[in-house]
């Protein structure tokens, strides 16, 4: 008898470990977050030993959720007395009665996409500064290992341990997992918004020079924004309008970086490379989201990357109203980057003098002092207006902040054009 | 052809999620290769890592296993056939048991009758 090969989703495991644990911490409570982690590693090296010999199961997930589920149920029998578990199930757990239902109940598909929800919530504690909650996220509920993380952000094993493990202890010290009908929600939602938003970032901008974690990222960015809008209560107009942004710049990814691995900016992308489907589904997210009164950053950045992909060229684009949307974002959110971007369409829009005189201007531009591509604009809109020499000093020190190799490429190349 | 039990000993493979599911897909697919080619006699069973062992020629004794170190730990079977000894052996080469640091034993099946 042969394994039957079953097309696996790529990541399934990744995925199905954030269900389970966010399923199990809900059953055992916060404060058993490490138990849950625990089952969860059980339940994979089950389904590693057996689908060796049998083959994957025709439904993955279920076999992997019950096979938590049973472990749950022996770890409850066996660690009752000793242990206390999710303190809002109480008695419901004590009794051999309630005990096997609560917990079926609990792993049902509706409670666990709450619970995924939840823990996405309790992730983005107060207590935690924003990189802590994105490393949480992505450790918990995108089933990433810290050597991952590691390599996805360029950083050291130890010091995403470090983060980890320190966020953790705050996650595991709060009385449960937080409930969406909170007196908080609104702001906890923002919160939520900022970390999904900072993730993507990492994966679109962000220093990994390797294509797959940075589509990886922004995957998961994208999938958890989704989770989002399933439920009533978080399909907030920022929450679709934060989608749109999404589904509008990963639409662009297959264009950012060609085959070979090089990096090409906005202005000379394949643009027939582009994924229509993922533009259509953020134009349709962006029109969703024109509702109530607020207007967030993330609607108005929707709306830029939306002019961006309804653009058939650079030169064919609305660069006044790109302007004018960027002048609303500083007004949201003030940023040297935002004003950065401002100054590269002012400089489309009415030559790269302009652009260089709007860069001149921008508040704060000593906090862009190791961001590679401001020194590369400099560079460019020097090129852009007859100064190779300038140009060429410019993008050596945009050489120097570079990376990764990619980025070291990219630069390089524009040297080369100096050059010519 | 005759045949041969492949003993899966000892080899690691916990890890994350990712790297968890890219050992299993590597070992279905062996498995799937195996029988492709038409060495899979019976795929054979994964092993509990627990287990009992009895013992004593009078007084029969009955202890907890297991009974030998991790990394010797037999942890599942295959049946296989093969040519002979050295094409078995050859072919338990591609096993993804070696990038978790175990080994495959490879024993002829006696022949009986011959």
């Amino acid at each position: 008898m042969e394994p039957v090969a079953v097309e696996l989703d790529e990541h399934l495991f990744r995925h199905e470990a954030g269900r389970m644990v966010a399923a199990l911490t809900r059953i055992f409570g916060v404060h058993n977050l490490a138990l849950a982690e625990d089952v969860v590693q059980d339940a994979f090296c089950r389904a590693l030993e057996v689908w060796k010999f049998r083959g994957v199961p025709e439904n993955p997930s279920a076999w992997l959720m019950a096979t938590a589920k049973h472990r749950a149920v022996d770890v409850l029998r066996r660690e009752r007395t000793a242990r206390t578990f999710a303190p809002e199930l109480g008695r419901l757990l004590e009794s051999e009665w309630t005990m096997v239902p609560v917990v079926h109940e609990l792993f049902g598909a509706p409670a666990i996409q709450d619970d995924e929800l939840r823990m996405m919530f309790s992730c983005c504690h107060p207590r935690l500064a924003e990189p802590a909650q994105v490393a949480l996220i992505l450790h918990i509920l995108c089933g990433f290992s810290v050597e991952e993380i590691a390599s996805a952000f360029l950083s050291t094993n130890a010091a995403i341990e470090k983060r980890i493990t320190r966020s953790k202890r705050v996650l595991a010290g709060s009385n449960k997992l937080f409930e969406l009908t909170a007196a908080d929600f609104a702001t906890r939602l923002s919160a939520v918004h900022r970390a999904l938003y900072l993730l993507f970032n990492e994966g679109y901008h962000g220093a990994s020079a390797e294509s797959a974690v940075r589509s990886e990222l922004c995957g998961e960015a994208l999938r958890l924004a989704g989770l989002l809008r399933w439920n009533p209560l978080a399909s907030t107009p920022a929450t679709l309008a934060l989608g749109a942004l999404m589904c509008l710049h990963a639409a662009r990814l297959p264009g950012r970086v060609d085959a070979s691995g090089d990096l090409h900016s906005l202005f000379d992308q394949d643009r027939s490379r582009w994924d229509r489907e993922l533009i259509a589904e953020g134009q349709l997210l962006l029109d969703l989201s024109a509702t109530g009164s607020d207007l967030t950053e993330y609607h108005v950045e929707a709306a830029i990357a939306s002019v961006h992909a309804n653009a058939p060229s650079a030169e064919e684009t609305n660069w006044e109203q790109i302007v004018s949307l960027y002048d609303t974002l500083l007004a949201i959110r003030p940023s040297p980057v935002v004003a950065l971007n401002r100054a590269i369409a002012v400089a489309q829009h009415q030559g790269p003098e302009r652009g260089l005189e709007e860069i001149r201007t921008i508040a704060g531009l000593d906090r862009l002092a190791t961001y590679p591509f401001y020194p590369a604009t400099l560079g460019e809109l020097e090129l852009r207006s007859g100064q190779p020499n300038t140009a060429c000093k410019h993008f050596d020190a945009a050489l120097a902040l570079a990376r990764s190799p990619m980025e070291r490429r990219f630069i390089e190349r524009r040297i080369a054009e100096c050059r010519v | 052809m005759s045949e041969f039990l492949y003993l899966y000993r000892g080899g690691d493979s916990s890890g994350s999620p990712e790297e968890m599911q890219q050992t299993m897909q590597k070992w279905v697919a062996w498995m799937k290769q195996l029988g492709d080619q038409g060495h899979l006699k019976a795929i054979g069973n994964p092993l509990e890592p627990t287990g009992k062992v009895v013992k004593g020629k009078q007084q029969k004794t009955i202890t907890d296993g297991p009974y030998a170190e991790a990394k010797d730990l037999v942890g599942g079977y295959t049946l296989v056939q093969a040519k002979d000894i050295n094409q078995a052996a050859e072919l338990a080469k591609d096993c993804p048991i070696f990038d978790a640091g175990g080994l495959v034993e490879v024993r002829p099946i006696l022949q009986i009758g011959m």
